[in-house]
């Protein structure tokens, strides 16, 4: 019998606890295919944040740390520095990345910090119970933006592929989504890139990933897939924001 | 024995150089010896100072409130210091920046118009070497031949015109007369 | 380098670290330690190792996490301020049960407080810094020879524990120089470091770093089998030092600077007739209890010194149990007593036996 699905080396033999129609599931298997891909699992070390994807290190074969909130590239810049041989990669939330870790994620990637970052935008805080998050949009309502995101009051949301994509040392930005087949197969793709950027030594590379928070957002997994392609996609178009090498000493 | 030093004056007067020049005198010539200085914000263009412990036996302090020997180089570490030096102590002055006079009966008070000697010989800012001269005659701290020898070893070879004015500053320091 | 030479305390530290293959250093400047990250940054590319000059203190200490997770030998420094800073990862770094080495040069508190040399920051470093049940092994050097031979020591304690140490020392300590030899530093037989994340090769399962047990259950073992090797620790690594204490009636319990300055006050006080010792803790944590106590079986009179407005007399009294009265002297915010001071504190006491 000739097999032809099967789970990735790369990705742990255990019940992921997320929810219902969430998609971090979907990233989580892409990423494991590109780590047996590129036949990288035995020199890979992988950074779980605080947030959904806390657990994350029960879910990849690889080696894995828990990093503190927000502090997943610090701990992954000490892991590259000390061990330049391995390949790391950080899985961050937009909580985790874009707000308490907004220094680590700008100063690794400005410094050119060789590693590889996926980050997972879905708007909200997870898994404190839907807060409001940095990518909250305009209007959304959460936990604690109950009358909708105000400019005037809680701010404007961070884009931040486009902010990181003016660093010299980032050698990759691009946002994907994953709520269709397409554009899964396109998001793996990038994902691919990012961990062989590094193999490369090219430099900081960091995959935004479009993800849907169906329980938090109080919709069914279809209508959440929906919610991302009208509210999301619009405010955060996907695409490629840099594509480069790291400039290097000298440049 | 144990002598403690307080070298005070202005940034950029070398008295750093001045302290740390004889705590490894002191370490060269096989005593105990400690190096304090001031730090921070406090050394940017206002006044340093430092504190300097030889001894024979081990050291507990670092910190002097009483020194032996006060080398004041500008008026403000002159107040600052004066009152503190222990009785039977000597003070230092450069007498061209520090027009004062200690009333102190129970200390040695020497000035020595330093600044003006080095600018008079060409060793605008070797004032600090030319006080450490005199205080080695003073004093007896070191022997004199023994401390310029060091000094000017630790000098690189090639900054012969850095070598000569040492030796020439601590040398008129030396033969100074009070 | 058996030679000695005259080198700052910071510089000493550096110098000591690097000798000890310690060859990885995180920091992010503040007086008055900074010649720390400046020693690093001039000698550890040329020994192969890396600084790396990080956009906070917090980053610097999720990056030495990062890098001791590796098994790799790290280490970060800071003062007071920047130490709080840390505090976050420290306690991380414990739960993880990783070593690592966090230098702490105190200055003044609270807040911005002042650059100059002060032991305010004895609470922290003695009840472990961060949040939660956990200890740090705390040494506190009292010259600038120490700073580099206890900077060796607490390295192989890490080590030896699989924790995090801390070099306590203050800004004199810091900015002092003084004669400094590196030869000989006793070596520790070390541990294998089997748990290091640093990629599985295929040779062995994957390593987790992590100090996350939602079951309560679990997190409650982690930390009393944690708390057994604290025990096993108070058994065997506390060290201090002894100055006159054999046949005094008052006996100054000291560390870092102020036991120098206390040294030179009980040689003036039994100069004056009066019998004087003092105790000086090496480790503050573990902290010399048993010693203290039996100090405290034959000295009429304690007399804790600091400089902070008294932290580690607390820790004194629990020693003493009642035993004997134990008072307080200390000068704060950056003052450094003065032995005059100390003298007239050992005095007064002295009239009141």
């Amino acid at each position: 019998m000739k097999t032809v699905f099967e789970r990735p080396h790369a990705l742990s033999d255990v019940p992921l606890h997320y929810c219902p129609g969430c998609t971090h599931g979907i990233v989580h298997r892409l990423v494991a295919e590109v780590i047996d891909e590129l036949g990288i699992e035995g020199n890979t070390v992988g950074i779980a944040p605080v947030g959904c994807s806390v657990f994350a290190y029960n879910y990849f074969e690889c080696d894995m740390i828990e990093a503190a909130h927000g502090r997943a590239p610090a701990v992954a810049t000490g892991v590259k520095r000390t061990h330049p041989e391995t390949v790391v990669f950080t899985y961050q939330g937009d909580g985790d990345l874009a707000a308490i870790g907004t220094a680590e994620t700008v100063h690794s990637a400005t410094r050119g910090e060789n590693i590889t970052v996926i980050f997972i935008n879905n708007c909200i805080y997870g898994m404190t119970g839907g807060q409001m998050a940095p990518t909250t949009l305009p209007g959304q309502v959460t936990t604690t933006s109950p009358y909708g995101r105000k400019r005037s009051i809680q701010g404007n949301p961070i884009r931040v592929c486009e902010m990181l994509s003016t660093l010299d040392g980032v050698a990759l930005a691009q946002r994907v989504s994953v709520d269709s087949p397409k554009n899964i197969i396109a998001a793996k793709k990038a994902i691919k890139k990012a961990f062989q950027n590094q193999i490369d030594g090219k430099g900081f590379s960091i995959v935004e990933v479009l993800s849907t928070c169906p329980t938090n957002w109080g919709m069914t997994p279809t209508d959440a897939l929906q919610w991302l392609r009208d509210n999301m996609m619009p405010y955060y178009p996907l695409g490629v924001y840099k594509d480069a090498e790291a400039l290097k000493d000298g440049e | 024995m144990t002598t403690r030093i307080i070298f005070a004056g202005s940034g950029g007067q070398g008295i750093q150089f001045s302290g740390k020049q004889m705590a490894k005198t002191g370490m060269h010539m096989d005593k105990n010896v400690t190096f304090l200085p001031s730090y921070g914000p406090e050394m940017r263009g206002g006044t340093s100072n430092c504190t300097v412990v030889i001894s024979d036996e081990d050291i507990g302090s670092p910190s002097v409130t009483t020194p032996d020997i006060l080398v004041a180089m500008n008026l403000p570490s002159f107040e600052k210091f004066e009152s503190k030096v222990a009785a039977g102590g000597t003070i230092f002055c450069d007498s061209t920046l520090v027009e004062k006079k200690s009333e102190r009966d129970d200390i040695k008070a020497i000035y020595i118009p330093a600044t003006g000697m080095a600018n008079d010989n060409g060793l605008t800012g070797f004032a600090n070497v030319i006080i450490l001269g005199y205080m080695l005659k003073e004093t007896g701290i070191f022997d004199y031949d023994e401390f310029k020898e060091f000094l000017l070893s630790g000098i690189p070879a090639a900054k012969t015109a850095l070598i000569e004015k040492n030796a020439k500053a601590l040398e008129l320091g030396y033969n100074f007369k009070a | 380098m058996s030679k000695k030479v005259l080198m700052k305390g910071n510089e000493a530290i550096a110098e000591a670290a690097i000798a000890s293959g310690c060859v990885h250093f995180f920091g992010y400047p503040i007086t008055p330690q900074t010649e720390i990250a400046e020693y690093m940054a001039k000698r550890l590319p040329k020994v192969g190792g890396v600084c790396l000059q990080a956009e906070s203190e917090v980053a610097a200490v999720n990056m030495l996490m990062g890098a001791v997770s590796t098994g790799t030998r790290a280490m970060t420094s800071s003062s007071s301020p920047g130490i709080s800073l840390k505090s976050e990862g420290i306690s991380y770094i414990a739960g993880c049960d990783l070593p690592c080495l966090v230098v702490n040069v105190q200055r003044g508190g609270p807040g911005l407080g002042g650059i100059q040399p002060s032991q305010q920051d004895y609470y922290q470093a003695t009840r472990g810094v961060g949040h939660g049940d956990l200890r740090l092994i705390v040494v506190a050097p009292s010259s600038v020879q120490e700073m580099a031979s206890l900077t060796a020591e607490a390295l192989d304690l890490a080590d030896t524990y699989r924790m995090p140490a801390m070099l306590l020392a203050d800004g004199a300590l810091g900015q002092m120089m003084e004669p400094v030899a590196f030869s000989a530093f006793p070596k520790r037989d070390l541990p294998e470091k089997s748990w290091a994340t640093n990629g599985h090769g295929f040779k062995r399962k994957k390593n987790i770093t992590n100090s996350l047990y939602i079951d309560p259950n679990v997190l409650e073992q982690t930390i009393i089998d944690r708390y057994a090797k604290y025990a096993e620790i108070e058994k065997n690594e506390v060290k201090y030092e002894e100055y006159m204490t054999d046949d005094a009636d008052i006996v100054i319990v000291a560390f870092g600077i102020t036991a120098r300055i206390c040294k030179s006050a009980v040689a003036e006080a039994r100069r004056a007739g009066i019998k004087a010792g003092l105790l000086r803790p090496i480790t503050l944590w573990p902290f010399p209890k048993a010693a203290i106590s039996e100090v405290a079986d034959h000295a009429k009179v304690l007399l804790s010194v600091e400089m902070s407005m008294g932290q580690m007399v607390d820790d004194v009294r629990l020693a003493v149990n009642g035993k004997r009265p134990v008072h307080f002297f200390g000068r704060t915010g950056g003052v450094i007593p003065s032995v005059e001071e100390v003298t007239a504190q050992i005095k007064a006491l002295a009239e009141n036996l």
